[in-house]
């Protein structure tokens, strides 16, 4: 068998952000954590529920990649026509994104970098549905590429979605609905288990120095039990190249590394 | 008039400089391309522009037709940043009101429904409110709950491109979502609808399929028949978007990157011209649907 790849590590480690979820809508958007979601399911939370990427919600997870259309199995109906009144705004989800950035207080930003509102010098996707998902639902987040360019020092430069920070929130908001899980990155895993909601490095992947962390984050990280992040079963192995058939995982991280660093 | 048939050119008349427009559809996805490149071969101008937005609003935006945008997102999905939108953003050429996609159709119902907002918790903690000048409400109850009054998007016109309609306005319209194209027409003093198919009676061709019928005819206005409308965007079940058109779309922005020198090219001087550029319609039909 060939070596374990980190990008395999991580969907590893996203799929355990969704475990005991219940039954709720879990979304993985790129393909770490549709893969990471998808494992989920067919592993240790069955009662998950997952739509095929389109307006169909399926109990086998979609494979990612080409294949021929007729191949996807409806059990059931979440078109957007109602994706906010049955999943988004009722907490009935949680969703695992890519945004361009986040701060230290879990704020992220995903649409436009540098100059202003009325012209800003990188316009990006806008801001999507990131306002509501983080306002109703749980949230978690997958990077590719940890560096203190995706966790900003100070804020994001446009807040598109709610974070805990509580010079935004205004008096009589409801924020209960605010739920950052976890924060999965090519160098570790992180929480918001720290004080006030701080951002925590709970595991590192093996062969990563929690110094090593702090040095690509632009904050200041709090340490958790820096266990090391478990490498993924061979079940989940076996799984996950079923689902990604193509190896689009291996374009993911730069150079795909293994799991375990080499000297 | 009970007979709502009319041509693209018809249906764009009646849109005035200054109007407020909304385009069903969502991204790369059941877009009334047809209507929109209609209204780009016209002279209208200083349009607010609501929309779920994809290449309709690269296009609008890129002939400079567009005074504000009201969106959440622009995208062609495959290529995620609209480059033409894009352009016109970091030059600073248009207002913006920025929403999140719920809040857009949560304002498309308060139009709908003649409200003058309708509350919500969505923006709450972000920029959006600020930047938007979008203003919050108390509840009067005992929870007193802060909320943001999402404002009515009023729209004078929504353009919406249907699977089938009859002349008097009944439309079908199906495949795996069909987004919030209901409450853009609700939310509009006039509709415009094109479509692929149009049928005499609707009752006489496709009588089990009522439920087809999301909005009902008093909202339609005008009726376009308009075969493979939505090129380059998707409409299923009958094609899927044309992704060579996409790239070469998006390759335009950056090489000339002028709109006038390759408006004819994705705009055409008529429909026709502009199906027979892209190899006729033979070739839409062709189009296979996308896989998720």
């Amino acid at each position: 068998m060939s070596e374990v790849t980190l990008t395999e590590l991580c969907i590893f480690a996203c799929s355990e952000a969704f475990r005991n979820n219940g039954e709720i809508v879990a979304t993985g958007v790129g393909p770490v954590p549709r893969l990471g979601a998808s494992l989920a399911k067919l592993t240790h939370t069955p009662e998950l529920m997952m739509t095929d990427g389109e307006a169909y919600l399926v109990e086998q997870p979609v494979p990612i990649g080409p294949r021929g259309y007729d191949d996807r199995k409806p059990a059931g109906y979440l078109p957007f026509s109602r994706f906010f009144d049955s999943a988004v705004w009722t907490g009935r989800r949680h969703a695992m994104v890519t945004p361009t950035q986040l701060d230290r207080f879990g704020q992220i930003n995903l649409s436009y970098m540098g100059g202003t509102y009325q012209q800003p010098k990188t316009q990006m996707l806008g801001v999507r549905g990131f306002p509501g998902n983080t306002i109703y639902h749980t949230n978690s987040f997958f990077f590719p590429a940890h560096s203190p360019r995706v966790f900003v020092e100070g804020e994001v430069d446009m807040i598109s979605g709610v974070g805990y920070n509580p010079a935004k929130r205004v008096a009589g908001g409801n924020y209960s609905g605010v739920d950052l899980r976890v924060i999965v990155t090519n160098l570790c895993v992180m929480d918001f288990g720290g004080k006030d909601n701080a951002i925590r490095v709970v595991s590192l992947h093996p062969g990563v120095t929690f110094e090593e962390v702090e040095e690509a984050t632009g904050f200041p990280l709090e340490k958790g039990d820096l266990v090391e992040t478990p490498m993924p079963t061979a079940e989940a192995l076996e799984i996950i190249a079923q689902l990604d058939p193509h190896n689009i995982r291996a374009s993911v991280i730069k150079d795909n590394p293994p799991a375990k660093r080499t000297a | 008039m009970l007979d709502k048939r009319m041509s693209a050119a018809d249906a764009v008349a009646q849109i005035k400089d200054g109007m407020t427009i909304g385009i069903g559809g969502w991204g790369p996805r059941r877009k009334p391309m047809g209507l929109v490149r209609e209204l780009l071969r016209s002279d209208v101008k200083d349009l607010t522009v609501v929309a779920y937005g994809g290449a309709d609003v690269g296009m609008l935006c890129a002939a400079g037709k567009v005074k504000k945008l009201i969106f959440a997102f622009v995208s062609l999905d495959a290529i995620p940043l609209e480059p033409w939108f894009r352009k016109a953003r970091q030059a600073g050429e248009i207002e913006v009101l920025e929403l999140d996609e719920g809040m857009f159709q949560w304002g498309l119902k308060a139009a709908a429904l003649g409200l003058p907002f309708l509350p919500t918790r969505v923006g709450l903690g972000t920029d959006l409110a600020e930047l938007g000048g979008l203003k919050t409400v108390q509840s009067p109850y005992d929870d007193g709950e802060t909320l943001i009054a999402m404002p009515a998007l009023k729209l004078d016109v929504a353009l919406i491109h249907a699977n089938r309609s009859d002349w008097r306005g009944n439309v079908h319209l199906f495949g795996p979502d069909t987004y919030y194209d209901d409450w853009f027409a609700k939310a509009a003093a006039k509709t415009f609808v094109s479509c692929e198919e149009l049928v005499d009676r609707m009752e006489d061709h496709y009588p089990g399929e009522a439920h087809a019928n999301i909005f009902e005819r008093c909202f339609v206005s005008g009726v376009v028949h308009m075969p493979y409308g939505a090129h380059p965007s998707s409409m299923p079940p009958s094609y899927g978007w044309d992704m060579k058109a996409f790239k070469a779309y998006a390759a335009a922005a950056k090489d000339p990157g002028d709109w006038a020198a390759v408006a004819d090219r994705f705009v055409g001087s008529s429909e026709e011209a502009y199906l027979e550029s892209i190899g006729g319609k033979e070739a839409v039909a062709a189009l296979p649907l996308p896989i998720f």
